[in-house]
């Protein structure tokens, strides 16, 4: 009866897994492929394998030198800053919408929570001319505080929901002991919320990783794009060169799916608390 | 060596093309650099998705390019909006004689001329020579050929292309005589010619003489395999014919009822002037060079480009390419396609009856009589502009009684507190709430203000609530057609509960599965389960929509290898709806199961063992203990995830684009739309917005209330 109902647990198992991989193999498929079309048939192990479709991609380069290692430095800065940044930003402020009452505390949680339902479509025109009055426009800089506040709202309720779970005696020993305010947040709330802390960096870099649309709209130079930017070079008025795209999408995933596997462990214990509650 | 001091002006140039034309067009911009010390160009190849919004957004506040490369169908909108500056006094008039005819009249609007051709995009017969010797000459040679191939191979066509694509199809409308616009600019669908071509092109469809699904892959696929003899293409299909397929071009067939050729809508792409240009005339040295044969010769011969410059086909490597004369030949049977306003309503409303009439879901004089009549909606007068005051006072005094309402709470609170040390939290908050403030509810105030006005070509006139009124009343179309809003709403609302109800099933069941300390693999299964969540959507989207194709994709071959039919996935609502759906939950499903598994592992073992010492079975265990428990802490991710998915445009935009007839869009892609694609009703799309914010705000203010209340 054990060994049976164990079975079945892996045969669901199984069968999940391989309808989560399939769709990836056949880009993986398409990526090794050596021709551009969109090469479709059930099965998605590759019939020919070459890497040249990554190596064009890789290879790009432009008059001043290796663009893609341009792009791909320009991606890393702008996520990682966009990491900082955010992690920074969303901390300190759940940490304040944790700890403390104050006349605002309610609207504010209210505010932030509302912020996630204004559809981005018509928000990019103004977002823009902002940008450009704060001569932000083709900066990386002003990508980062686009992607950072576009993340804030989320990691804020992860970590404040953390916050809530984390017993406050530690805290207020430190106070007792004669310790500020910040000392009790730097010292003791900071460190023992280290599982959100990795989701809400992961959720930030996520977002600044994978944005195409804002990206485009705000740089022009090819030297200043991101990766994502570059990738939809392939995709054209006409027609698509499918496996440029592939192996660019491959290339443009493998980061993230490495940071995934790597944090995976604080993924289930850091996401649990986010609450929105008051 | 000292190299002598010059202040070359500097040029910047806009393009969106890719590989050969690319390698072609920079190659002479370097030529023109190693020429021209005085006047350095330099090229931005950028991409072809967001091009046209881009140039509309830079060039009007000066951070654009000097020139760029654009289609003269969108000329007409950026003249109106000021992108482009006209070029008469800056080219010698005599020097447009050298263009091909019909390559430069279409540069021209209200009587200016915009900017230079630099090459004419048309679409002609490709065929496979070692299936026929020589091509039809007219339809009814075309109709019997398709017929007799049908006979002999099934699975086998003599055509096919993209019959479903309205772009395509008005080959044969001007073929049979017909016009898309009439003399005024007014749409001229319904007319008898018209209603021929359809009809011809439905016979087609009948008799199961074109392949089912008629996209630009299947017609690529179908001719580079040999089971499509011809197909109907543009000179970017050249880059897509497989190695060592014998191929030839030909000109499109003479319409057998009426003597004319097929004549097919033609795209000039020309050079035009950026308005705010630093120094046109030299933009316009340039742009005279770019154009002229010496550029052509290169953008030909290395681009394969098709060019506007007549003496460029005279040279001896060009005149020999029969390709390139092929297009030249079809060029004197083309259409311009209208650069006026009145165009853009045109594509969907025409897209839509020629797919219904080819699924044989309407007949074409109805279908194009429908047509007919959303693009005259669509082209209605603005309204009248309304006076601002009255609705300032309302927004100023509703503005400081919401003031007065908070800081008296707000006194009532902090008295309640108290204490010291109450200005300490701002300063944890501020950073976040400041930049929050400028660059999220900034904009957010700003775009929801323009749903307050009508835009036209950069112009903004205040008409107060008539764009909420025009989308509650239905104003578009009939309520239970696919474009009103409370069909759209609907469907957004099926889509949301479908989504997120199959994400918390699958989520908590995965985790539920994998609690067991004890399960083997357990990490590898947790690792390979969270995939989905490590790919951009984009992508995604692209992935899964080539899956559920009807001839190649991976989901009918799976069906085909259960001796099951092939389903037409996006050709009926509940199929393309499906296939929505199921690529949505395989995105969102990890996110959930995550958030699951964290849950879990906060539920005391305790309470379980206690329960199975009481005799309680497994089942009554997860129905009685873990269920409950779970509940409280999912709630707030699945209210995030609703309101995710409710706004999820990348996938319904990138997997059923809408189909059928728009039936599957949700509210964002209809805002989408109505701001991009149908002719920049900015203040429109804005007000799809709000009224998308107030739905969400509201749902979740009760169901955060129906909660507390529970609990």
């Amino acid at each position: 009866m054990k060994t049976l109902r164990i079975a079945a647990v892996h045969a669901i198992l199984v069968l999940a897994s391989a309808a989560t991989l399939y769709p990836v193999l056949w880009v993986v498929k398409m990526a090794l492929s050596p021709s551009q079309g969109f090469a479709m048939s059930p099965s998605p192990l590759p019939t020919k394998v070459t890497l040249q479709n990554f190596i064009d991609v890789v290879s790009t380069h432009d008059a001043s030198g290796w663009l893609f290692g341009r792009q791909l430095f320009n991606s890393i800065v702008v996520a990682a800053a966009v990491t900082v940044v955010g992690v920074a930003l969303a901390c300190s402020a759940a940490y304040a919408l944790s700890r403390f009452r104050f006349g605002g505390r309610t609207l504010t949680l209210r505010a932030f929570f509302l912020s996630q339902m204004f559809p981005g479509v018509v928000t990019s025109i103004p977002l823009y001319v902002l940008l450009d009055h704060l001569a932000l426009l083709n900066r990386l800089a002003g990508l980062v505080l686009v992607y950072a506040t576009t993340a804030i709202p989320f990691c804020v309720f992860m970590l404040k929901g953390y916050f809530d779970s984390l017993p406050r005696e530690l805290e207020e020993a430190v106070l007792l002991d004669g310790g500020t305010r910040f000392d009790a947040f730097w010292r003791v709330a900071l460190p023992l919320s280290r599982p959100a802390l990795a989701v809400t960096a992961l959720f930030c870099f996520l977002t600044a990783w994978n944005e195409f649309i804002l990206a485009f709209t705000f740089m022009t130079d090819p030297r200043s794009w991101t990766l994502p930017v570059a990738l939809q070079r392939y995709v054209g008025d006409y027609s698509t060169e499918w496996g440029h795209f592939a192996a660019g999408a491959i290339l443009v995933s493998l980061p993230v799916m490495a940071l995934f596997f790597a944090l995976e462990r604080h993924l289930v214990g850091g996401l649990t608390q986010g609450g929105v509650k008051g | 060596m000292i190299a002598p001091l010059v202040l070359a002006t500097q040029l910047v140039v806009w393009h969106s093309y890719r590989a050969d034309e690319q390698r072609a067009f920079e190659a002479c911009v370097q030529e023109w650099n190693r020429a021209h010390h005085d006047v350095h160009v330099e090229a931005l190849a950028l991409p072809h998705d967001g091009y046209a919004s881009k140039l509309e957004a830079a060039i009007p506040r000066g951070n654009g390019p000097d020139l760029f490369v654009g289609s003269h169908d969108a000329l007409g909108d950026w003249a109106r909006a000021g992108v482009v500056t006209p070029i008469e006094g800056l080219v010698p008039a005599g020097s447009l004689t050298q263009f091909l005819d019909g390559t430069v009249a279409p540069l021209r609007v209200g009587g200016h001329l915009y900017g230079l051709p630099l090459a004419f995009k048309t679409i002609v017969l490709f065929y496979r020579t070692d299936l026929i010797a020589t091509p039809p000459a007219n339809t009814d040679e075309l109709m019997k050929l398709a017929r007799a191939t049908r006979a002999a191979s099934p699975g086998h066509y003599a055509l096919a292309y993209e019959a479903g694509d309205f772009f395509y199809h008005a080959a044969w409308l001007h073929g049979f005589g017909g016009h898309i616009l009439d003399a005024h600019d007014r749409p001229a669908l319904s007319s008898e010619p018209s209603v021929a071509a359809l009809a011809f092109v439905r016979t087609m469809a009948d008799e199961e003489l074109l392949p089912s699904e008629s996209t630009s892959v299947v017609a690529t696929q179908l001719f580079n395999d040999g089971r499509a003899a011809m197909t109907i293409k543009g000179p970017w299909f050249l880059g897509d014919i497989a190695q060592g397929v014998p191929f030839g071009v030909a000109p499109l067939p003479v319409v057998s009822s009426t003597g004319q050729r097929a004549a097919p809508l033609v795209t000039v792409e020309a050079l035009l002037l950026a308005a705010r240009a630093h120094d046109p005339k030299a933009a316009l040295a340039f742009g005279a060079w770019l154009a002229g044969p010496e550029s052509a010769r290169i953008r030909a011969t290395r681009g394969r480009q098709t060019v506007a410059a007549r003496a460029a086909w005279d040279d001896p490597e060009i005149a020999a390419d029969p390709i390139l004369a092929a297009f030249r030949t079809q060029l004197s049977s083309t259409v311009a396609t209208a650069n006026v306003p009145a165009m853009n309503q045109v594509w969907e409303p025409a897209n839509e009856a020629l797919r219904k009439v080819l699924r044989g879901a309407a007949e074409p004089r109805a279908a194009l009589g429908a047509a007919e009549r959303k693009i005259l909606e669509a082209l209605r007068p603005p309204p009248p502009p309304v006076r601002a005051m009255p609705y300032a006072f309302a927004l100023a005094l509703a503005g400081v009684g919401a003031a007065i309402w908070t800081l008296r709470r707000g006194r009532a609170r902090l008295a309640a507190v108290g204490g010291p040390g109450h200005g300490a939290p701002w300063a944890y908050l501020a950073p976040a709430a400041t930049a929050m403030l400028v660059l999220v509810f900034v904009p957010f105030v700003v775009g929801a203000g323009m749903s307050l006005f009508w835009h036209d070509a950069g112009h903004w006139t205040f008409i107060g609530l008539r764009n909420f009124t025009d989308i509650l009343s239905s104003r578009d179309a009939p309520i239970t057609d696919p474009l009103s809003f409370y069909f759209t709403l609907a469907v957004t609302a099926l889509w949301t509960v479908a989504n997120v109800t199959l994400h918390v099933v699958i989520g908590v069941t995965l985790a539920l599965l994998l609690r067991d300390p004890m399960l083997r693999l357990r990490g590898v299964y947790r690792v390979l389960l969270i995939v989905p969540w490590a790919v951009p959507n984009y992508i995604t989207a692209l992935i899964w929509k080539g899956m559920f194709h009807r001839q190649f994709g991976a989901v009918n071959g799976i069906l085909v290898a259960l001796h099951l039919t092939p389903v037409a996935w996006f050709s009926r609502f509940w199929t393309s709806f499906t296939a929505n759906v199921v690529t949505n939950v395989w995105l969102g499903f990890p996110f959930m199961m995550v958030v699951t598994l964290g849950a879990l592992s906060r539920i005391p073992k305790e309470l379980e063992e206690a329960a199975a010492l009481d005799g309680a079975s497994r089942w009554q265990r997860l129905r009685y203990v873990i269920l409950p428990l779970l509940r409280p802490a999912l709630l707030p991710s699945v209210l995030l995830g609703a309101i995710w998915t409710f706004n999820m445009f990348n996938i319904v935009f990138f997997v059923s684009g809408g189909e059928p007839d728009g039936a599957t869009d949700i509210l964002v892609s209809q805002a989408y739309r109505w701001a991009f694609t149908r002719g920049h009703r900015y203040g429109y799309a804005a007000a799809y917005a709000v009224i998308i914010f107030i739905i969400l705000g509201v749902q979740t203010m009760l169901t955060q209330r129906r909660t507390e209340e529970a609990t």
